[in-house]
């Protein structure tokens, strides 16, 4: 846990220093495309950008210290609260994303596994090619059509927080769940077929089949078992990384989550804001992967920290 | 039996009745800042016309016409302006609309907009003898004051309660709080999200028919929601197809044709006047510190070429050889002929008399801006086609808009020409274009130094009779022609789709949400 703190540490400074290397000056993008440089000049000291930049990153610092990220520029609103209210849909499009590509893709890499070089076997190695090579807005748009525009059995685009219904939450969030999985599925199907196939040739399977236990048992308690320490580390990514990668798909079906909000705060150069989702996703990835190093502890006994 | 059925019906009935009229919109642009007199974006200005209400108006045909002001009077010597507020004016707290709200809101105005700025250098000071008047006492007499006040375009001079206006104008403010046709909901507010208007019973619309920003304000929708989150040109056309969304603000020029098949979906030009493109040269650094270079390069950027590149539908463009908004009162083709008469021929033999040495032309390319993105390719082309070195840089806009404050030679960081878009109000006459002035380093970008233009658009501020202005601001253009200020490159408009059953578009300048009605 204590390893969380220099990690994290380290990833402020960068992200303070790239920002103020990159070009583009939050001043001149607030003051809109009439003013002059007087004004943005004005604006500039109102934001404290005239101010050494040791002096800028002291201040932050010593905010973040404190728990507060700081305020957006542009909402005035605590970086905090923004990030609280883009969370819930991110949160809401991952878990769903996950949950369906677990669901779907750990069974279909089980069953390759257990026949492979059968057609089942090269479906699913055909259908994981596909999956990976398919842009995610390619396959959103094509869905949409199908499904929002000629089937007109689900919304084009939109979210609506869970208070706002369950039934409406789920019909809004499942394309583009949908759509994210897909990448997903291919990915952990992939990696569950080659894991569960690596345990299938062992000899303790073969003892399993010779005592006589149903296939399903011997796949399931036996291989599937011996075979999650690497599923797991792949879906653990998978989490880390789709909290901070729906970009696209946030902004193809219209979801205000934390990717819209990063690349919104990075087009307008709202630095407090950008310094603040980026420490936050850090520590999520720093938490995740924590949590996955945990869950070996369960899933094979014979790890020990 | 029939006892249940008349039950049913009454209910049925009072359902679709009692059902709210929510009319949602995609705007154009992220709504960020929602102080429209501390920034000049045009989503804060559009938010600025759904909350508050102007002094005056401007029509669809560019004439001052009052809107809060019900009367007024100007005195013989023209320096003494006194103003009559109509009745019923009430801010969305309950309180009156007063003379001191007036004024509180126009001096912070004068102290933001560049318009307001000019006029405040006539004003000797303002008062209001009783809460329903104010007035205006000028040190000598100005030909814009109601142009001023009615201005269309960012910034509005919008009004305010005291308690707010009298926030400095260098810090923004708090509340939005106004008299306007609609209620801003905070509590609503989510940024990149959703911003939601309801409709303010309280608001007393005029009686006249409207027209532009002028006219009556009436409110048929109780409550105006803008999409935020929706900014995909595709999926806003799929949203629109499928009635999820009523409005699109500005479709990309591509999904027209796409437009165009759907049913349920019609295109409405609510504002003919539209925009203008320009290509501006910074004047501080070669080679666009000399005059001639920068006459060559207006002779080479022709207008179709840009229009039929970044714009490709005939009837949504049209050549204009004015740096004012061609169909206003200033529009006019005097001393366009570098440009308009020119060819690329006539351009090489310039650039070639010109002394050019070969310095390379930063040129920005914003590649994160639909409607202006296709800009700098023609650009650097016809300017290639003259004979100069082109050095394209592609970033996003703003980038551009950052790099283009800066001073610094282009090799450091500087640039030699950006290109952008203006809504027809704001340059459609010369103190609104910030585009033509001579100030030097206090210009608008790319910092123009001309005593000249600066006299002449002096004379126009002072000018009182609309002949005489119109004479000048023929003399300003052609001389803004011949320093060659920046080049003019067409202007287009960019229809709203919406869907067939919201009709009551007041036709004029800029996105306004009164009048609407939703079927």
């Amino acid at each position: 846990m204590l390893a969380t703190i220099p990690v994290l540490l380290i990833v402020a400074v960068l992200v303070f220093l790239l920002l103020r290397l990159t070009p583009g000056d939050p001043a001149a993008i607030m003051a809109g495309d009439a003013a002059t440089a007087e004004q943005i000049e004005r604006i500039r000291a109102g934001l404290g950008l005239d101010r050494p930049i040791v002096v800028q990153f002291g201040i932050w610092l010593a905010k973040v210290l404190s728990g507060d990220l700081g305020e957006s520029f542009y909402y005035r609103i605590k970086v905090t609260t923004l990030i609280g209210q883009r969370l819930e849909p991110t949160f809401a499009l991952a878990s769903l994303t996950i949950l369906i590509a677990v669901v779907v893709s750990i069974p279909l890499g089980v069953l390759a596994a257990w026949r492979f070089g059968g057609w089942l076997d090269r479906a699913l190695m055909g259908f994981s090619v596909m999956g990976f090579s398919v842009p995610v807005f390619v396959l959103a748009y094509l869905l949409i059509w199908l499904v929002s525009l000629k089937l007109g059995w689900l919304p084009v685009q939109g979210y609506v927080r869970i208070s706002g219904g369950f039934f409406l939450f789920l019909k809004h969030l499942i394309l583009p769940a949908i759509t994210l999985s897909v990448i997903y599925i291919a990915l952990i199907a992939r990696v569950t077929r080659a894991s569960v196939l690596e345990a299938l040739g062992e000899d303790y399977i073969r003892t399993a089949r010779a005592k006589g236990l149903p296939e399903v048992r011997v796949l399931v308690r036996h291989a599937l078992a011996n075979a999650a320490v690497p599923i797991a580390t792949v879906i653990g990514i998978g989490i880390a990384i789709l909290i901070g990668g729906v970009v696209v798909t946030e902004s193809v079906y219209a979801i205000p989550g934390l990717g819209r909000l990063t690349v919104d705060a990075v087009l307008a150069r709202d630095f407090p804001t950008i310094q603040g989702v980026i420490l936050f996703f850090s520590f999520v990835y720093v938490a995740v992967n924590m949590l996955i190093d945990l869950s070996y502890v369960f899933l094979d006994p014979r790890i020990r920290y | 039996m029939r006892k249940l059925l008349a039950v049913v019906a009454f209910a049925v009935a009072f359902g679709a009745n009692g059902q709210e009229k929510v009319l949602r919109v995609v705007p154009h642009s992220n709504l960020n800042i929602l102080d429209p007199i501390w920034t000049t974006q045009y989503m804060a200005r559009n938010h600025g016309y759904m909350v508050y209400d102007t002094l005056f108006g401007t029509d669809e045909k560019s004439r001052v016409q009052p809107q809060m002001v019900d009367k007024w009077t100007v005195s013989q010597d023209q320096k003494q302006w006194s103003f009559t507020l109509r009745s019923g004016l009430a801010f969305h707290d309950g309180k009156p609309v007063t003379g001191e709200d007036v004024i509180a809101s126009l001096s912070r105005w004068g102290k933001r907009d560049a318009m307001g700025q000019k006029l405040m250098t006539f004003v000797e000071k303002m008062d209001s003898p009783d809460a329903k008047t104010f007035r205006i006492f000028l040190r000598e007499p100005c030909g814009f004051v109601l142009e001023a006040l009615g201005k269309p375009s960012s910034n509005v001079p919008f009004i305010m309660p005291k308690r707010v206006a009298d926030t400095p104008a260098d810090k923004q403010i708090e509340e939005a709080v106004g008299s306007g046709p609609y209620i801003f909901r905070k509590e609503e507010f989510k940024p990149g999200d959703k911003a939601v208007y309801v409709r303010n019973p309280k608001y007393v619309p005029r009686k006249d028919p409207p027209s532009g920003t002028a006219g009556g304000k009436h409110v048929y929708v109780d409550r105006v929601e803008w999409n935020l989150a929706l900014r995909d040109a595709q999926s806003q056309v799929n949203a629109l197809a499928k009635g999820e969304v009523d409005v699109l603000e500005r479709p990309a020029f591509e999904s027209y044709e796409q437009l165009k098949q759907i049913a349920d979906v019609r295109l409405v030009t609510k504002d003919p006047l539209g925009f203008q493109y320009m290509g501006r040269f910074n004047h501080l650094h070669p080679p666009f510190n000399n005059p001639k270079v920068r006459q060559a390069a207006i002779a080479a950027m022709a207008q179709e070429p840009f229009l039929r590149a970044q714009v490709g539908i005939k009837e949504f463009y049209r050549g204009c050889a004015s740096m004012f908004t061609c169909g206003t009162p200033y529009g006019s083709a005097k001393g366009s002929e570098i440009q308009s008469k020119s060819n690329m021929k006539k351009a090489q033999e310039l650039l070639k008399a010109s002394g050019y040495d070969g310095t390379p032309v930063v040129i920005l390319k914003p590649t994160d801006l639909a409607a202006i993105q296709k800009l700098p390719d023609v650009a650097a082309q016809l300017l290639r086609q003259a004979g100069f070195k082109v050095d394209l840089q592609a970033m996003d806009w703003n980038t551009v808009v950052s790099r283009r404050a800066k001073k610094d030679p282009p090799a450091q960081g500087g640039w030699n020409i950006f290109l952008t878009a203006w809504v027809a109000p704001d340059i459609w006459n010369p103190l609104t274009n910030a585009a033509i002035g001579g100030a030097g380093e206090k210009s608008w970008f790319g910092w123009p130094s001309d005593a000249q233009l600066e006299k002449l658009r002096d004379e126009f501020a002072r000018a009182t009779d609309d002949a005489g202005k119109k004479a000048l601001a023929e003399r300003i253009q052609a001389r803004a022609f011949e320093i060659g200020t920046h080049a003019p490159l067409g202007e287009y408009v960019n229809p709203l789709a919406v869907r067939k059953n919201v009709t009551g578009w007041v036709i004029g300048p800029g996105d306004h949400y009164w009048n609407v009605k939703k079927n």
